[in-house]
């Protein structure tokens, strides 16, 4: 009988155990497949200038964020400042202006801050498929050589910042610096 | 005067989409926009793939039903690409490299899908098995029943033909 009380006991409390732990999990918080995997190619125009086209060479080269935005998107407009301040900070930030109206985007830029180095114009959310979008905002850091080692779905808040994008920058900041370094050393044994 | 004007210019968008609508292609597809195919094949195909991928914004719902502007992209990408002749499966690992596994809303067999997939079986096998012990218990109770002393008192009361169960 009181083996019987025990594994019932055993049993509710793994029950409730599993419960906690779904409790604390964000099913927004999905893992992304492209994490690891070089930046998505796309071909779109620049938001400023229809006549320019851009693709995905354009945000490649350093390392920078790609930040995935609407004028229709409060959460966008609440995390700009934020933005401004990375940017303020020489983090270079790309962007998707995705499923959005260019005339709307670029009023809303000129009356605001802009921290945007480029922004690609995406009306129909045909990049947006190809880069795994959500929903806005979102967020990818790419490291030099264009590959997606970060993402995050939703809006970047100053603890996700400190804890974890603004580390893998410096993290990645270095590892191109040290692979750099190394090229040229290997340039200069080469040449004698 | 401008709320106006954006109300002229929202009627005028809207009057756009909809007259566009036909022409399918260059918008996201609406829930059941008519639609049309190169072959029934493809048609079935298409039919089938929104059936089973799910829209990652609405969790529960798949692309066909959601009214999400992201399941309405998807549809139009499947349909695209049914319609350029590519099979499901290349359809399907599409999306899956971009989405993630959870777009499926069959999932792979595979190893951190495998307890998903053994679950009804192990939640058969523990029902099995506590059925079976259940059983078993009452099948030894009835081949060698032990009783109190007042469970004898009213047996051998029943024996002796007083059947009121009262005790004397």
């Amino acid at each position: 009988m009181k083996l019987r009380m025990l594994i019932t006991l055993a049993a509710a409390s793994a029950l409730l155990g599993l419960l906690f732990v779904g409790l604390g999990l964000n099913s927004r918080d999905l893992p992304s497949p492209l994490v690891g995997k070089p930046a998505p190619p796309f071909t779109l125009e620049s938001l400023e200038d229809a006549e320019r086209l851009l693709t995905e060479q354009d945000f490649i080269g350093e390392v920078t964020l790609v930040n995935v935005w609407a004028t229709w998107c409060s959460t966008c407009r609440a995390e700009k400042p934020l933005l401004m301040e990375l940017a303020r900070g020489g983090i270079p930030i790309h962007a998707f202006n995705y499923r959005d109206e260019r005339d709307a985007a670029l009023r809303y830029l000129s009356v605001s801050d802009n921290p945007y180095r480029t922004i690609a114009y995406d009306p129909k959310g045909d990049a947006g498929i190809d880069w795994g979008v959500y929903a806005t905002p979102e967020t990818y850091v790419l490291d030099a050589e264009g590959v997606i080692r970060y993402k995050r779905i939703g809006p970047l808040t100053r603890q996700l910042l400190l804890d974890e994008v603004l580390p893998l920058i410096e993290q990645l900041r270095a590892e191109t610096l040290r692979a750099e370094q190394h090229a040229s050393e290997a340039r200069r044994l080469a040449q004698s | 005067m401008k709320p106006c004007i954006l109300q002229v210019r929202r009627i005028l968008s809207l009057w756009l989409l909809v007259a566009w609508l036909p022409a399918g292609m260059a918008m996201a597809l609406a829930i059941g926009q008519p639609l049309e195919f190169g072959s029934t094949a493809q048609q079935r195909q298409y039919d089938t793939l929104v059936r089973e991928l799910r829209c990652t914004v609405c969790q529960s719902e798949t692309i066909h039903e959601s009214n999400a502007e992201l399941a309405a992209d998807m549809r139009r990408r499947v349909y695209d690409m049914t319609r350029a002749g590519h099979d499901a499966e290349a359809i399907v690992e599409f999306l899956v490299q971009r989405y993630g596994d959870y777009v499926r809303y069959r999932p792979p067999l595979q190893a951190n899908t495998a307890l998903l997939w053994a679950s009804p079986f192990l939640l058969l096998l523990g029902g099995g098995l506590i059925w079976w012990r259940i059983v078993a218990g009452r099948r030894r109770m009835v081949q060698c029943p032990v009783f109190n002393a007042r469970e004898r008192d009213m047996l051998d009361r029943f024996c002796h033909g007083d059947d009121t169960g009262r005790p004397r």
